[in-house]
């Protein structure tokens, strides 16, 4: 895709600034990508695939939270749940949908596989990425030390 | 940073790299020179960022790989949210509405199209401590999306004001946070009083700080 670098021909060189200056403007850290994308990237690029993208409000338009977090497992932590494609034909995450039944299924790889090569694992645009300097914590860190309960709701 | 002056301080420079290889270009060259040089630590928004455009396709949004084929047969958002209420902030729709008005049909059940959610309408009051608006966690608009489990008892013991929640605590992630500010609407100027929604009674004002009340100097 990237133009040869020519340097007798300015028009060349134009759009080679040009893309790179774009290129620049629209790497990773910058994306403009939709609120609550999550890219999931703990294994693919590794195994020479693209990272996979999850498009939340997509699936929010016809799945209530609680089909996806409570029934299906889904924990709430981006790349927390050490999705695999063998998980995947066995049904399970992606694969509880992705079947060929509900949704179109698992050969078509590049549809989930859409993410720019490198990209790592995150959610986009949380308010804690949106941050310009990490949260202030506040001087009594009790719940900030992660205080757990047990099943009876006893602080262990 | 606007798109322009983003666009200005990323592009000219490689534009200029790219004309200075053009011995035919010299007036680029030279008018760009001349402009009075404000100093890069003095630019008017050191740490503002505004999104340069709101929902963009996916082929567009920096994180979908547009030399991959299929990203171009992805939906639009655009697409999808025409007709549905807005907002300023997150996905810019109000989902909440757009489910109260029937605009939407999510599925409860995987499967079953039909399953009704579980919905229980409790409202929880939280008193806050400063000047904010109390906040009022509504059980409805929550258990029409969520189930019981998501939040008890990992995130919060379910008995009113076991839990203690902090600002600071939700900016980091947890409590409402972790949800809100990842999938459900951020925090963010225009979203504080969604929770925020219970004005304080008439004539209250913030207590003073300690530091206030023992001050030596006034
Ligand atoms: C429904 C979405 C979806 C489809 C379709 C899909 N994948 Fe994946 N795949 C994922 C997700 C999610 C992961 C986890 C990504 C990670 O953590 O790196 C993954 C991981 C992988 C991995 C690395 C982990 C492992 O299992 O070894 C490979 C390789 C992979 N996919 C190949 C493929 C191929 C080849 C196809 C097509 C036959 C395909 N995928 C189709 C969602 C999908
Ligand atoms: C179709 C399935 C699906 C639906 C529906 C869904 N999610 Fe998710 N959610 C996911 C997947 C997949 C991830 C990423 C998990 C991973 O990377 O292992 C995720 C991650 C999350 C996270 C983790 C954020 C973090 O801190 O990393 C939160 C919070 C979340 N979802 C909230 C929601 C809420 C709220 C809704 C309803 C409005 C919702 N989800 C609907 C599949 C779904
Ligand atoms: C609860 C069911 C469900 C689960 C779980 C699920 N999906 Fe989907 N997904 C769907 C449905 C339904 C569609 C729409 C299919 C259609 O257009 O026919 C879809 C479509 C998509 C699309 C295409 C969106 C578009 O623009 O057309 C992508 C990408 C996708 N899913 C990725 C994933 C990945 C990655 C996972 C796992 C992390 C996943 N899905 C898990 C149900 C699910
Ligand atoms: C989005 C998270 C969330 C969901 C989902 C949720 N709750 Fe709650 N619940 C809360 C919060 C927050 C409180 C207030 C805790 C506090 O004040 O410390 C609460 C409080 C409660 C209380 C205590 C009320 C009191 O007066 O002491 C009960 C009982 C309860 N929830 C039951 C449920 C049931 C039943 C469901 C499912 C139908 C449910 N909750 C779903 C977040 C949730
Ligand atoms: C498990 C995820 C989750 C947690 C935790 C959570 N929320 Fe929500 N909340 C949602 C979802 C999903 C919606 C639907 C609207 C959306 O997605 O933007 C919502 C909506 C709301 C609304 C309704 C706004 C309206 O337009 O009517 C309020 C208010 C709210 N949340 C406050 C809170 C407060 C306060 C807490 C913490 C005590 C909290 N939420 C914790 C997921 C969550
Ligand atoms: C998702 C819901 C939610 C949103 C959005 C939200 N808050 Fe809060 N806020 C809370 C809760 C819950 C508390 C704790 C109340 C208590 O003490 O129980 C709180 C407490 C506070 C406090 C008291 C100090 C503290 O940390 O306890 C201040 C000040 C405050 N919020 C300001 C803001 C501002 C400013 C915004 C908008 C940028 C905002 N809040 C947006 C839920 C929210």
């Amino acid at each position: 895709m990237s133009p040869k670098i020519e340097r007798k021909h300015p028009v060349n060189a134009l759009i080679l600034g040009l893309l790179v200056s774009l290129g620049l403007w629209i790497a990773p850290q910058d994306s403009q990508a939709e609120y609550a994308d999550v890219v999931i990237n703990n294994y693919a690029d590794a195994a020479g695939m693209r990272p996979a993208v999850f498009p939340h409000w997509f699936h929010r338009i016809r799945f209530r939270c609680k089909v996806c977090h409570a029934d299906l497992g889904f924990q709430f932590k981006a790349g927390g749940n050490k999705i695999t494609m063998a998980k995947i034909i066995d049904g399970q995450f992606c694969g509880a949908c992705h079947n060929g039944e509900i949704a179109w299924s698992v050969e078509n790889c590049a549809m989930c596989h859409s993410g720019i090569p490198g990209t790592p694992t995150h959610f986009h645009g949380s308010t804690l990425q949106r941050l310009i300097a990490p949260a202030y914590k506040p001087l009594d860190t009790k719940e900030t030390a992660g205080v757990k309960y047990d099943e009876n709701n006893q602080k262990k | 940073m606007n798109i322009t002056a983003r666009f200005t301080a990323l592009a000219l420079p490689a534009l200029l790299a790219g004309s200075a290889l053009l011995a035919n270009a010299p007036a680029l060259a030279a008018g760009a020179a001349s402009a009075p040089a404000v100093s890069d630590a003095n630019i008017f928004n050191r740490n503002l960022k505004k999104d340069a455009e709101v929902n963009p396709p996916p082929w567009e949004d920096g994180i979908h790989d547009p030399e991959n084929e299929a990203t171009h047969a992805l939906q639009p958002p655009k697409e999808a949210y025409a007709g549905l209420p807005t907002t300023t902030f997150g996905n810019h729709i109000d989902w909440v509405k757009a489910l109260d008005d029937g605009l939407l049909r999510p599925r409860w059940d995987r499967i079953n199209s039909n399953e009704e959610p579980f919905v229980m309408d409790l409202d929880i009051v939280r008193p806050v401590k400063a000047s904010m608006p109390d906040v009022v966690f509504p059980h409805r608009q929550h258990t029409e999306w969520l189930f019981c489990s998501n939040c008890h008892p990992a995130i919060f013991v379910p008995q009113k004001g076991a839990n203690q929640i902090s600002m600071s605590a939700i900016l980091l992630g947890q409590k409402c946070g972790v949800c809100h500010g990842k999938v459900s609407f951020p925090i963010t100027t225009a979203s504080c009083k969604k929770c925020h929604s219970k004005a304080k009674p008439e004539g209250w004002s913030p207590p003073l700080s300690d530091a206030t009340l023992k001050n030596p100097w006034k």
